[in-house]
């Protein structure tokens, strides 16, 4: 069974495209925060949690929200869309924060609401929660980009009818350096997925080519 | 108290990450959890956080939080007694 990537979206070297548009571009950037915040306001979206997430959910959310915004409700069925994310520097981010709020014995004051973020998955929770989302989900731990292993767990899923579409891809955060690429896969049953951007396959390939999207210059502006 | 409730509503809107959220927004009477403000679980975690580090209070009681951090009223009555005690 053929599966295709029907969406997706890229963020990388200040700039974020999603389906071949480069839709946002900040040539240089302070901070990441900044970054994302003036993604997130030119984007207009309503979601307060956004500003309390740390900066892998920020991330993540962001490319899940570009992602499905044109999707219409309903057309996956409850718990039929997985999510599988992947990156090499896990949580480390926010681990480090939080290791800054533990490591003076005169000011301790660790901070519940850092805490709750030392662990990876939690962006696909973030995720799940604003999509409502019930299906599977797995974050990867690998050194660097890993499309082989992406492809592996998202096909098991989509072959064993464990979910009927998976979001997929890459989300690597540490300091004021990211990168992610997150991916929309579905089966191919009858002929009649469309997307706006031609089609494209789910492969190695496909994926290693939107990691690099900007050395590719696919997109338009 | 008007000095102290300002001075909290900066706090929690710093402590709390409210950033679409301002001074004038806040109904010091306003409740802070469910309707109002609509804080979570972790924020009210936070709210802890927020009394020890920055007035010194700690909570002993946790059946206290609910009274205590009604709005920002309870929180700053509750600070202006503690005060008196200490």
């Amino acid at each position: 069974m053929e599966k295709l990537i029907t969406a997706y979206t890229y963020i990388g070297e200040g700039k974020v495209v999603v389906n071949k548009q480069l839709i946002f571009y900040q040539e240089k950037i302070a901070t990441f925060a900044e970054f994302i915040k003036a993604l997130y306001k030119q984007e207009q979206i309503s979601y307060p949690k956004f500003y309390k997430m740390d900066s892998l959910s920020k991330l993540g959310f962001m490319c899940a929200e570009l992602l499905l915004r044109h999707e219409k409700p309903g057309r996956f069925k409850p718990g039929s869309l997985a999510v599988v994310l992947a990156n090499s520097s896990s949580s480390l981010e926010t681990d480090l924060t939080y290791q800054d709020s533990i490591k003076n014995r005169s000011a301790y004051f660790p901070s519940p609401s850092v805490f709750v973020y030392t662990l990876a998955n939690i962006v696909i929770g973030e995720i799940c929660i604003r999509h409502s989302l019930k299906g599977e989900n797995a974050f990867l731990v690998s050194e660097k980009f890993n499309p082989r292993q992406l492809l592996d767990h998202v096909s098991d899923l989509l072959d064993n009818n464990r979910a009927g579409a998976c979001i997929c891809g890459w989300v690597e955060i540490l300091g004021n350096t990211f990168k992610a690429m997150v991916a929309l896969v579905e089966k191919e049953n009858d002929g009649t997925l469309k997307t706006s951007f031609g089609s494209m396959p789910f492969t190695e390939a496909s994926l290693n080519e939107l990691m690099n999207l900007t050395e590719k210059s696919i997109w338009k502006n | 108290m008007e000095e102290l409730i300002n001075k909290l509503k900066k706090e929690v809107i710093t402590q709390l990450n409210l950033e679409d959220i301002s001074v004038e927004d806040i109904n010091p009477d306003s409740p802070l959890f469910g309707e109002g403000l609509g804080l979570d679980s972790i924020d009210a975690l936070e709210l802890i956080v927020l009394l020890e580090k920055n007035y010194g209070i700690k909570i002993e009681d946790p059946k206290d939080g609910k009274k205590i951090f009604f709005s920002i009223r309870t929180m700053a009555e509750y600070i202006t007694e503690h005060q008196k005690k200490a």
